[in-house]
């Protein structure tokens, strides 16, 4: 099973009675304006949920698996996500009802 | 670390809420509060996440070690456990490293 806009903009139109329209809207709005704060250059921070959070990393080397040759994987900015605390305990507990 | 500008919840709220000026702050406010329960909930209840271009969430397996209490040096046994993963979509990847060729 795995969540997806649909059934985000479904579980917004059951609990708020926002219509399928605005719902779906919202969903795709919340997460393009993520995006375009990471896009900007902002880290967003989200409480009970976590962060997005960008790092540069500096050039350095590859290889192409396929053939061998070293290319060097150039310098970039990337987004990495850290849990919250509470969104972490929560899933943590998973691990127990799993085993 | 150097500091960036950041986005909380509140001001993401803020800004979703300039865009849809036909709907309450107060209602997009509970949308906003709303959604994240939801991912947080299927997160918890080992679903995974999914949203084309943006990226996917995931839970990743932490087996069970021998941890240490750094106060005491004593070993102490931690159970396996879940931890949250996220991994970027290809547009978020994109649009975020084009930022900083600008």
């Amino acid at each position: 099973m795995t969540l997806t806009k649909a059934e985000m903009a479904e579980c917004l139109f059951d609990e708020l009675g926002l219509n399928k329209r605005e719902a779906k809207e919202l969903v795709e709005l919340f997460f393009d304006e993520i995006r375009e704060a990471l896009a900007e250059g902002e880290d967003v921070k989200l409480s009970g949920f976590g962060n997005f959070t960008l790092r540069e990393k500096s050039q350095r080397p590859g290889r192409n698996p396929k053939t061998g040759e070293e290319i060097p994987i150039s310098a970039r900015r990337v987004v990495t996500f850290r849990p919250g605390q509470k969104l972490k305990s929560r899933v943590e507990a998973y691990a127990g009802a799993e085993q | 670390m150097q500091d960036r500008p950041t986005v909380t919840k509140s001001e993401l709220i803020e800004n979703l809420s300039r865009k849809q000026p036909h709907l309450a702050y107060k209602d997009v406010e509970l949308a906003v509060k709303t959604l994240l329960e939801e991912m947080s909930n299927a997160l918890s209840g080992g679903q995974r996440i999914e949203i084309r271009g943006f990226g996917s969430f995931s839970l990743h397996y932490r087996p069970p070690r021998v941890g240490r209490n750094p106060k005491t040096g004593e070993s102490v046994a931690l159970p396996g456990k879940y931890v949250p993963h996220f991994k970027p979509g290809k547009q978020l990847r994109e649009c975020v490293n084009e930022s900083e060729a600008s």
